[in-house]
């Protein structure tokens, strides 16, 4: 092979993804880093001080925000996970007809426009009589999230040998059980990964939020968008918000490969 | 009934949509018999012992089990148990909670009262299973560990822990190579023995059949061909579709030509079987039971035209006139050179043929005076319906006394000879296309059976060599179906 030529793709190569990742990073790390500095301006470093983060976690607004997102989180991704687990078996034991029918509707809210799931929402609760609160906002969330659960726990049913639920029914399990002991550990990994996207989507929501909340519930998205719209500009405190998101993304991430990785040796052994 | 019939099927059929995959079965199994269900695939074996396991319900019938009716009882109710082609085994568990799985759900009566197994109860069950299928180092191990052959036998182990009234096996050692079947096979024979379960066994492999069962059902197209021991599936097959499916066959058609005598390939021989004179017979004759001698006193000769070496036989073609002629022997003869060759009466079966023309009961005529055979329009002789007719300019039949018959949406019975329909190999040309769903060579030619989309069978015979599956056009002659009308022709004179 040609030496140079070689090293020059590869070195092509390598630059693209430096400048790839620079482009999506720095951003990010501009924040991160002056998180740790008390001016009011990027731009500006008076020395390293944790003062926006005694800020932040004084800042009761902010706190309850971040608190309200994670409520809704954790809530609405348990609600959607249980309902689109069970939902996809549902579909998986379909007949052929009826099966093609409800995995179309079922993606539907995955192409559809965000806006669009919002606003029919919002005039079903407004049709229905209903006052928004933390229930329309639960529900809102969970649409936004089922098909995703839906979508991850799919292709652990079909990498699942058919025949194992009718022989768990053979050796004497009623539905219910061979269902509980024998297909829901079987596919537990789709569901966990089903968990874990409805968290980070239902995080960083916030179109379908923004129209199904109570309006004296803040969530960290639309208090940010709050602030941002008002001022004009970034309260530094922010810095330090942004700083501590990303460091939880970066454990959820984390857990989830190792989680995986885990799952890889156990096939492989 | 005999007492020991442990379970029993009647009239059973499962229909899916307007398919029939088991079509008016009917069977009993003894206690302790080793059954198999034998068939190609799309027989509806495994759709029978599915509906014995309680994975399918019958469209029509009655299962017992004991006498006690089981039709739908849910499979986790019935004293069955399963063993599944790919072995089904649950991944997330060891090899001994997957054999216990079953233990632990159960509840046995003790002093009146339903109890669980207790451990000490499930330890010394599972180590007996694990131990009968030779795995008992293997409790704590991971299902993927495991090698296929490893797999199956923990998957019988599961199975015969619960000490089930009837095992079912379906196709369970499909999956495995030559040597782990051989090898397989005894030892599920041997188990058969041990243990004194009934076992009911699918499988297509005949040589499996054969070597296993105490009893063979034989099907096709949903139907049971043929139940017998497997000494009388291959010496008395009841029909040239069984003949062919077990065994090398050497089929015939032939002629019953006196008392016991029988004549094909254009000699008489003696048989065993008692038929009607000139009745038109097949004739089976299996390659062992052709004895090759010297040309003169011979009861017919023939020129041999192959060897092939087999390890402990030869295995030879001889061409008798225009039919071929299978052989096995172990002596080391010359191709190109002509011997005689006699068949003892008693190795001539002779079943009655089946079919000697294909009859279409729900034929009927559409306006352009075709005759519809499976929604396929065939040109015919209208005028065949009424002696001495014609067609005039209108399409109507006119009878010689002036009597103008319309035909249109008449029902008919249409009649074609096996040796009328010829076969195309472009499946666009002819009247109807369809799918060779089984040959059966005889001596000179062979048997096909084309099946259309509609479901409706074409039987023919040809000269020229075809492939099962292949997609072939059919055409037939107009003057070579025979039309029957129903009813009276009176009801369609036109006045």
């Amino acid at each position: 092979m040609d030496k140079r030529r070689f090293s020059l793709a590869d070195f092509l190569c390598k630059f693209y993804v430096y400048i790839l990742l620079l482009l999506m990073y720095a951003p990010i790390l501009l924040l991160i880093v002056y998180s740790f500095t008390d001016t009011k301006i990027i731009g500006n470093w008076n020395g390293f001080s944790l003062r926006l983060y005694t800020a932040l976690f004084n800042d009761s607004e902010i706190m309850q925000a971040f608190t309200n997102t994670f409520l809704v989180a954790i809530s609405s991704a348990v609600v959607s996970t249980v309902l689109g687990t069970f939902g996809a078996i549902g579909i998986f034991y379909c007949s052929k007809r009826g099966k093609a029918v409800l995995e179309g509707i079922s993606n539907i809210p995955v192409i559809n426009a965000e806006i669009v799931t919002a606003l029919s929402l919002t005039i079903l609760f407004v049709f229905c009589g209903v006052k928004f609160n933390f229930l329309t906002l639960l529900i809102g969330h969970v649409v936004l999230t089922i098909p995703f659960v839906v979508l991850s726990v799919r292709p652990k049913l079909m990498q699942m040998d058919a025949n194992i639920y009718e022989a768990a029914l053979d050796l004497g399990a009623t539905p219910g059980r061979a269902l509980w002991s024998i297909i829901i550990p079987e596919i537990m990994p789709g569901v966990f990964s089903g968990f874990i996207l409805s968290v980070t989507l239902s995080l960083d929501d916030y179109i379908i939020t923004a129209f199904t909340r109570d309006t004296a519930f803040q969530t960290l998205s639309t208090y940010v968008y709050g602030v941002t719209s008002k001022k004009g500009t970034l309260p530094p405190s922010l810095r330090a918000l942004t700083t501590v998101i990303t460091l939880i993304a970066l454990l959820i991430l984390i857990i989830v490969n190792i989680k995986s990785t885990k799952e890889k040796e156990n096939i492989r052994k | 009934m005999a007492e020991n019939v442990i379970i029993e099927l009647k009239n059973v059929s499962k229909h899916f949509g307007q398919t029939y995959a088991v079509d008016n079965f009917n069977l009993y199994v003894k206690k302790g018999e080793f059954i198999t269900f034998l068939g190609p695939s799309g027989c509806g074996k495994t759709t029978t012992l599915r509906m014995i396991a309680g994975f399918e319900l019958p469209t029509e019938g009655q299962i017992l089990l004991n006498g006690k009716d089981i039709t739908l009882l849910p499979p986790y109710k019935r004293p069955v148990n399963t063993v599944f082609q790919k072995y089904a085994l649950f991944p997330h568990m060891d090899v001994y909670d997957n054999v216990a799985f079953g233990l632990k759900l159960k509840k046995i009566s003790d002093g009146g009262k339903l109890r669980r197994l207790t451990t000490a109860e499930i330890d010394k069950k599972v180590k007996n299973a694990l131990k009968i299928v030779d795995l008992e180092e293997y409790e704590a191990r991971d299902i993927s560990t495991l090698s296929g052959g490893q797999q199956q036998r923990i998957a019988i182990a599961r199975a015969i822990v619960n000490e089930p009234e009837i095992l079912l096996l379906d196709e369970p050692l499909g999956a495995l190579d030559l040597k782990m079947r051989k090898d397989m096979q005894l030892e599920l024979k041997e188990m058969h023995k041990k243990l004194g379960i009934t076992f009911i066994y699918v499988t297509h492999d005949q040589e499996e059949a054969l070597t296993l069962s105490d009893t063979v059902v034989v099907m096709k197209d949903g139907m049971i061909q043929q139940i017998g021991t497997p000494e009388d599936i291959y010496n008395e097959p009841k029909n040239a579709f069984v003949a062919n499916f077990i065994g090398e066959s050497n089929i015939y058609s032939g002629t019953v030509t006196g008392d016991k005598k029988v004549r094909f390939i254009n000699h008489t021989f003696d048989c065993v079987d008692a038929f009607p004179r000139n009745e038109k017979v097949d004739v089976v004759i299996r390659p062992e039971d052709v004895h090759i001698t010297s040309e003169e006193g011979a009861m017919a000769s023939g020129k041999i035209v192959s060897k092939v070496f087999k390890g402990i036989h030869y295995e030879y073609i001889m061409m008798v006139g225009r039919n071929e002629l299978t052989i096995v022997d172990t002596r080391n003869l010359e191709v190109d050179k002509v011997y005689g060759f006699n068949i003892e009466p008693d190795g001539i079966h002779i079943m009655k043929k089946e079919l000697t023309a294909n009859i279409y009961n729900d034929a009927y005529i559409d306006k352009n005076n075709r005759v519809v055979i499976s929604e396929c329009g065939f040109e015919c002789d209208i005028t065949s319906l009424v002696p001495g007719s014609v067609v005039d300019e209108e399409g109507y039949v006119v009878a010689p006394d002036g009597t103008r018959y319309d035909f249109t949406d008449a029902d008919v019975k249409a009649e074609i000879g096996l040796k009328n329909i010829e076969i195309l190999d472009d499946e666009e040309a002819g009247n109807v296309r369809g799918e060779i769903v089984s040959i059966i060579y005889k001596g000179d030619h062979y048997q096909l059976t084309v099946r259309t989309e509609q479901d409706e069978d074409f039987v023919l015979d040809t000269e020229y060599t075809y492939d099962e599956n292949d997609l072939v056009g059919l055409s037939v002659n107009a003057q070579d179906i025979k039309l029957t009308l129903k009813g009276e022709a009176k009801k369609y004179a036109k006045k």
